[in-house]
């Protein structure tokens, strides 16, 4: 059913059953970024201005977690009433990066701690003019041997 | 050669939520600054304005419009933004037309009127713009200093207790504080009775934004013996370095860090006092007290640690000790910080100079840190912008 919806920002993250966010990479220093880059690398030592489109690694570490006890003010669009939800920074090592997205409904700041294991899955989140919502990605806890 | 310039005026308008025009409160800050340092308005030959960005163009051009306010008199004008650095490189400004022997006495003023409520991005569909692209994923401001505020306590075993003591802290040092915004002594029941706003962040944890004007007189130091100011606090650093690639702290609005694959991670806040120390020659060990920016309570204790005051992980110890508040080893934020001001943020890097002026002259009353002889600021804000000041005496 998620396939059929739309994805809340246009080539940020692949969905499926195993989505990645979508990144870019200096093809000449190999530095990522996310979101995507164009125009140069920001790597001072660096001139490239030549990128490739990645998918960036479906898992990481938790580096620090929070969340959102009140009402995001627009373009944020909250369910009504309003749900509180987690926020997760997950650290990538192969990208040596810190990303940052809602943590999937259900768990809350209580269930976590620095160090766990994350996995990129996509969830819908409420939106204006489509009635089921649109996707969007969201870190997940690993389970036990990390199936999602 | 010296790299060194006075301050022989300090003056601010109290912070408050007045609802007037920014060029009041600047007006009203620069008059008592004038005053306090005992020259003519007429002798300023130049004015160094940090921006609102939030008041129209008269904002966009603050020195020029404190002038007129002021009264044409002929100086030279500049103005200066950089987020909540604006006053330090207004003052960076100043120091270095002083230091260029183009200007003899300068006026280094900001001031803001902020709006009621939280501030939201504009509208419309604006995938391109990193702030409506957090936004529109649940990214708040509080989002991110609760980051940081549970990094430490996962790391180092901080407690939202601890958070609650650096709030109680301020609001003790800041009781008296005329210049002030919030004047009360609250207590760890206070905080710990006030809505989560991010946990770990309570809404007592995070600073409000303020109306607030703030002006310095500053001259060379020929100028400051002429008039009898010898002795007056000096300007021996002003640091406003840019990050350093691969910044490896999360910073607002961005979703992501520096990628730190071929270049070394960085921390964009060590290095603001880092380069005042060096340029300063001065040590954190000869520091008496710091003026950080407490835009969460969880932060000043950030900024203890990149300010060196203690090791990485310490700063809640030092607190628990008692060595940050007045009378202790290393007083922080003596002025109340930003959790009895709130945020005026032209004015707010120039509100920490002048209360660090005050303490360096020893005329803080009963904020007074005892035989004070060497301050530093701190402070940091969107888009790259940071500054860290030392003042001596």
């Amino acid at each position: 059913m998620s396939d059929e919806l739309k994805p809340v920002l246009e080539g940020f993250f692949t969905t499926g059953d195993k989505p990645a966010l979508l990144g870019s990479r200096c093809t000449k220093c190999g530095t990522y970024y996310f979101p995507k880059l164009e125009g140069f690398c920001r790597n001072p030592d660096c001139d490239c201005s030549q990128f490739e489109s990645v998918e960036l690694s479906r898992t990481g570490t938790l580096w620090s977690f929070t969340n959102a006890c009140y009402k995001p003010p627009e373009p944020y669009v909250a369910a009504e009433p309003f749900e509180p939800y987690a926020i997760a920074a997950v650290e990538l090592d192969k990208e040596k990066m810190v990303i940052l997205g809602q943590v999937v409904a259900g768990v809350g700041v209580d269930q976590l701690k620095a160090g766990l294991p994350m996995e990129l899955v996509v969830e819908s989140i409420p939106d204006l003019v489509e009635p089921a919502g649109k996707l969007v990605w969201k870190w997940k806890p690993m389970t036990e041997g990390g199936a999602a | 050669m010296t790299q060194e310039i006075a301050i022989i005026g300090a003056g601010m308008h109290p912070w408050g939520k007045w609802g007037r025009k920014f060029v009041e409160y600047g007006v009203e800050a620069a008059r008592e600054a004038l005053a306090d340092a005992g020259i003519n308005w007429r002798d300023v030959d130049f004015v160094s304005g940090a921006a609102t960005m939030r008041c129209g163009y008269p904002g966009y051009v603050a020195g020029a419009t404190f002038a007129q306010a002021l009264g044409w008199q002929g100086a030279e004008v500049n103005t200066s933004y950089a987020a909540c650095a604006s006053g330090s490189q207004a003052l960076a400004a100043a120091r270095a037309k002083i230091l260029a022997g183009q200007a003899e006495v300068a006026l280094v003023i900001g001031a803001d009127t902020t709006p009621k409520g939280f501030l939201a991005p504009a509208k419309g569909e604006r995938p391109d713009d990193p702030d409506w692209v957090r936004f529109r994923v649940g990214i708040t401001n509080p989002t991110y200093f609760a980051l940081y505020a549970r990094r430490r306590m996962e790391i180092y075993g901080d407690t939202q207790e601890d958070f609650a003591r650096v709030k109680v802290k301020n609001a003790a040092h800041g009781f008296t504080n005329p210049k002030a915004r919030y004047r009360k002594q609250f207590t760890m029941e206070d905080v710990a009775g006030s809505a989560m706003v991010a946990d770990p962040l309570r809404l007592m944890d995070v600073c409000a934004t303020s109306d607030g004007g703030a002006a310095l007189i500053v001259c060379s130091l020929d100028y400051a013996k002429k008039i009898g100011k010898a002795n007056a606090p000096r300007v021996a650093a002003i640091s406003t370095v840019t990050p350093t690639f691969a910044s490896a702290v999360i910073e607002m609005p961005d979703l992501a860090t520096d990628s730190a694959v071929v270049a070394d991670a960085q921390s964009f806040r060590a290095a603001l006092p880092k380069k005042a120390y060096e340029e300063a020659g001065i040590g954190p060990e000869d520091v008496s007290v710091a003026e950080v920016y407490d835009l969460s309570t969880a932060l000043e204790l950030d900024w203890m640690e990149d300010l060196q005051l203690c090791a990485r992980g310490d700063a809640a110890k030092l607190l628990r000790d008692g060595a940050t508040k007045i009378g202790g080893r290393i007083p922080v934020n003596p002025s109340g910080g930003l959790a009895c001001f709130g945020e005026a943020v032209p004015a707010q890097a120039i509100a920490q100079v002048c209360e660090l002026t005050w303490q360096l002259r020893g005329q803080s009353g009963d904020r007074q840190v005892e035989g004070a002889k060497v301050g530093i600021t701190a402070n940091q804000g969107l888009f790259g912008h940071g500054s860290s000041v030392i003042l001596k005496r």
